[in-house]
């Protein structure tokens, strides 16, 4: 995984809660082999007319932010379906971080599986982010992971708490899985008495039907 | 004295493999459930290399991508060369992997959510991982079940644990019964639009209350499936007797001996009459009416006998910004007396509303009537149309004119080619009434299985209270 550090980039505000991951990657494009290339399908239906046309009021359609590597989003942003083409789509698109006051929690398990960072803040904070970004002659903002910290577009600075965890995993591009087989033996202990306590839950047990 | 818990806390404690010094936990994952939208999940394991700890512990499934038309033809049965491709693939991951699969020319395929209750794969006290986010489903037979993407899936065939932060609890008490003709759909929609779409973020729900015990337990299973649609980690209910009277004799249930410990087990696992929740949120269920989605995310409810609400009425301005939006979307007008909305299509089926129950309480409102719409019914599991066709309750809706089908998610989700045309307004059973949801510029309005065969029979969305004459 590509270790994250620091952003400097092109951030778009998307003022709507509940964004959900069918708006983000429709459901028809699951089964395409992720070969094609994502990028395409990002906010597919949401940015485009049923004619294939840009609608020119999405954000991501605008000049100013077509080539946002960052995106200041609303409340429960990536909500609904657990699918995770919705990150590959973003990570095709080029986005590495965003930023909103809630996540769905599997979109979230999602990003940080891919290294996509998400930061929580105060929903009055990000509100005001995403009102400099449309103020702003140049809407960039600076991410800083190591530091903690996103350099406003009017220099100012936030600060913010990652989950530990995800810090360190993010930082160094760590795969999960070899981090947890790590914990092999504790999970061969745990299994042996586990099966031992709860003996009809045993592999065994459970395949001898159907 | 030990301290009071809540089940959450006793299927918790029972599944920690490791913990980590920020107070992560390795959760033990008893079952993963996979579909065919895994399929980056198997990609993941041979890209890495890995061996998968336990294939007896994980199950696949065929119902995304499955025809729900022409099962007799088998995979041939599948014109669109791609979509026959996902259920192909689940096919030769499955094998590849020793994985059990219930799939297509199988008796007893179906979707994830109906089939891993009904082949007793669910059950009390377990920790379930399932590649779809409706796993939420399995909480109501006492069960922690939640959603996971394909990288995650890939963790749990190679390690067979998750790390997660224990999470906040929710108490969802209810505290009266739902009055008669009153489904647990209704209850549900009625929950998500008092705390929102957000409203569990973080939290796992627990349904409890008079009005919980209630219900049978698939009435049970509607609840919990849709407690990712308040944005929920999980939703469960504590098991009682009429769960374990459930997975007694299912096919994977245990038996003799091992059912005895099993049960002795389960009935441990109740919350502590004294245990506290982080939030609680009590529902009079008595006063809940049939529900309509008239909005573009399941929040966006009301009874039925109201009006489409109107966005200048709404003090919020997020709020009303996202009123807007749905009811362009939706092309609405505030004001609207729900019950004038005409529509299109019908659909009964999915996760949600596709059980046996739901396919009387359909057939009850259907019987002696004739659709005036094009309508579905897709039971949720083969076993579930064999039990209805033996009930005669195919029949009843063949008189009434509605098609038929074989199990699958169908237009749910619209990705094995069941979707509406844009524009089309559809009364629908499932879950999900977000934008083009069941197919590109498609408007949903989701309901219970009661309300949806009125809707059929009359062409318009119709308090269902008016042709049974109860309430």
């Amino acid at each position: 995984m590509e270790p994250f550090k620091t952003i400097t980039a092109t951030a778009v505000p998307l003022d709507m809660a509940n964004v959900n991951t069918d708006q983000i990657f429709p459901a028809r494009f699951i089964r395409k082999p992720r070969a094609v290339g994502y990028a395409q399908f990002t906010f597919h239906d949401v940015r485009r007319r049923e004619d294939g046309s840009l609608r020119p009021e999405f954000p991501l359609n605008e000049d100013r932010y077509r080539d946002a590597r960052i995106i200041v989003g609303g409340a429960n942003f990536g909500c609904g379906s657990s699918r995770e083409g919705a990150v590959y789509t973003l990570i095709d698109s080029g986005v590495r971080a965003l930023i909103a006051p809630s996540f769905g929690d599997i979109f979230a398990a999602n990003c940080l599986k891919n290294g996509v960072l998400t930061v929580t803040l105060p929903d009055d904070i990000v509100a005001g982010l995403r009102e400099q970004l449309r103020g702003a002659d140049r809407p960039v903002l600076a991410v800083d992971l190591e530091a903690q910290a996103i350099v406003m577009p009017d220099g100012t600075t936030l600060d913010f708490s990652p989950d530990p965890f995800q810090k360190h995993c993010l930082l160094n591009g760590l795969n999960e899985i070899d981090l947890s087989l790590e914990f092999a033996a504790e999970m061969a202990a745990f299994e042996a008495s586990y099966r031992e306590r709860f003996p009809w839950l045993a592999p065994d047990a459970q395949r001898t039907r159907g | 004295m030990p301290r009071a818990r809540t089940i959450i806390d006793k299927i918790w404690d029972s599944h920690v493999v490791a913990r980590r010094d920020d107070g992560e936990c390795l959760l033990y994952i008893d079952r993963l459930l996979l579909q065919e939208n895994s399929f980056h999940g198997f990609d993941k394991i041979r890209r890495e290399d890995r061996t998968i700890r336990n294939p007896g512990q994980a199950f696949a499934f065929s119902d995304h991508y499955v025809p729900t038309v022409g099962r007799e033809q088998g995979l041939d049965g599948i014109a669109d060369p791609e979509i026959r491709n996902m259920v192909e693939l689940i096919e030769s991951d499955s094998r590849d992997n020793d994985i059990t699969l219930f799939g297509l020319g199988d008796i007893r395929q179906g979707i994830l959510h109906v089939v891993g209750p009904e082949q007793g794969i669910t059950q009390p006290g377990l920790v379930i991982a399932g590649a779809d986010s409706h796993t939420s489903t399995h909480g109501a037979l006492g069960t922690y079940a939640f959603g996971v993407g394909s990288s995650e899936v890939a963790h749990v065939l190679a390690v067979q644990g998750l790390w997660r932060a224990r999470p906040k609890t929710m108490r969802v008490l209810v505290e009266t019964p739902l009055s008669d003709g009153i489904s647990s759909k209704d209850l549900i929609l009625a929950i998500i639009g008092r705390i929102g779409a957000g409203g569990a973020v973080g939290h796992v729900i627990e349904y409890a209350g008079p009005g919980i015990a209630a219900l049978s337990v698939e009435q049970r299973m509607t609840v919990c499936n849709m407690s990712i649609e308040a944005g929920a980690r999980a939703g469960l209910i504590s098991p009682d007797d009429k769960v374990c009277e459930y997975v007694k004799g299912r096919p994977y249930a245990p038996s003799g001996e091992l059912w005895d410990k099993a049960l002795a087990y389960w009935r441990t696992l109740a919350s502590d009459a004294d245990a506290s929740y982080d939030r609680e949120v009590r529902i009079a269920a008595s006063e809940i009416p049939p529900m309509v989605t008239w909005g573009t995310n399941p929040e966006q409810v009301a009874a039925v006998t109201g009006t489409v609400p109107d966005p200048a009425a709404e003090s919020d301005p997020g709020r009303r910004t996202r009123m807007e939006r749905a009811l362009a979307y939706m092309a609405l007008e505030p004001g609207t007396e729900l019950r004038s909305i005409r529509l299109d299509r019908v659909f009964i089926g999915s996760c949600t509303n596709s059980r046996i129950e739901d396919l009387r309480i359909a057939a009850a409102v259907a019987k002696g009537r004739t659709a005036q719409v094009p309508t579905m019914v897709v039971p949720g599991s083969g076993l579930i149309r064999q039990q209805a066709e033996e009930e005669g309750l195919h029949e009843t809706f063949l008189a009434a004119g509605f098609e038929w089908r074989s199990p699958g998610c169908s237009m749910c989700v619209g990705i094995n080619g069941d979707m509406l045309n844009p524009g089309e307004r559809c009364a629908s059973t499932s879950n999900r009434n977000f934008e083009g949801r069941q197919g590109p510029g498609g408007r949903t309005h989701l309901m219970s299985p009661a309300m949806a065969a009125a809707a059929a029979v009359t062409g318009r969305i119709t308090d269902v209270r008016e042709l049974t004459g109860e309430g």
